[in-house]
């Protein structure tokens, strides 16, 4: 179990190795990854996030994700920092006796990372810098774990 | 009462600083809100649409109609856009 929020880099494979386990039959993880913007231009990723709650509401999520699914390990890390095109923003793994589980949580804990923990990202571009805005689509599909229970 | 009042994002860009001490005799974080609005046009800018300010109390994520309390501080920022 671990969270981690940081500016330097992560290496997936040591830490998708740190969830080997004799109980754990399956583990499944998430990278977030430095898109280009849509118009090709972009210059670097600024993440701007609030370290003390970002470690918390982290934690939070994971013990939530640990309550409701069987895990026998976790890791979620997200950078924050300048980043560039093709870096690796953060990441999060899951590792439980059968791939169910550890399917259902990473995914449980990315939607609702994406709606709770603060982070924000803004684009440097060519032609000048811009906030990213939230996606409709990502409270719907934090929702959806509340209306359906597994 | 006094309360450390944090903002990030282009709320901070807006208001023009990471962070103050506020003296304020704000209930709500809404009240504490609008004390803000009121202080002049960055402030107003920055809270101008309430729709996509987001506010936590001591790291928590909150409405804008909860109280004060005995919080120790309160951030302001947009929807949050990490992952």
């Amino acid at each position: 179990m671990g969270v981690s929020v940081q500016t330097h880099d992560f290496d997936l494979g040591t830490e998708v190795a740190s969830l080997r386990a004799d109980d754990a039959g399956a583990i499944v993880s998430f990278t977030g990854m430095v898109r280009n913007s849509p118009d090709g231009t972009l210059v670097a990723l600024e993440l701007e996030c609030y370290p003390s709650m970002a470690t918390s509401a982290l934690t939070d999520l994971e013990n939530t994700a640990v309550e409701r699914w069987s895990l026998t390990g976790c890791v979620i890390i997200h950078r924050f920092g300048r980043l560039r095109l093709g870096d690796q923003i953060m990441m999060v793994a899951t590792a439980a006796p059968h791939r169910g589980d550890a399917f259902a949580a990473a995914e449980f804990l990315m939607d609702y990372l994406k709606c709770d923990a603060p982070f924000w990202k803004k684009e440097h571009t060519k032609s000048g810098s811009n906030w990213v805005e939230n996606k409709s689509g990502d409270a719907e599909r934090q929702q959806r774990w509340t209306a359906q229970k597994d | 009462m006094k309360i450390d009042v944090l903002y990030f994002a282009w709320i901070r860009e807006r208001v023009g600083k990471q962070g103050e001490t506020v003296d304020t005799s704000a209930t709500t974080v809404g009240e504490l809100v609008a004390e803000l609005v009121a202080r002049n046009e960055a402030y107003a800018l920055a809270f101008s649409d309430l729709a996509v300010v987001k506010a936590a109390l001591d790291e928590v994520l909150v409405d804008l109609d909860t109280p004060l309390d005995n919080a120790r501080e309160v951030a302001f920022f947009p929807p949050m856009t990490g992952g």
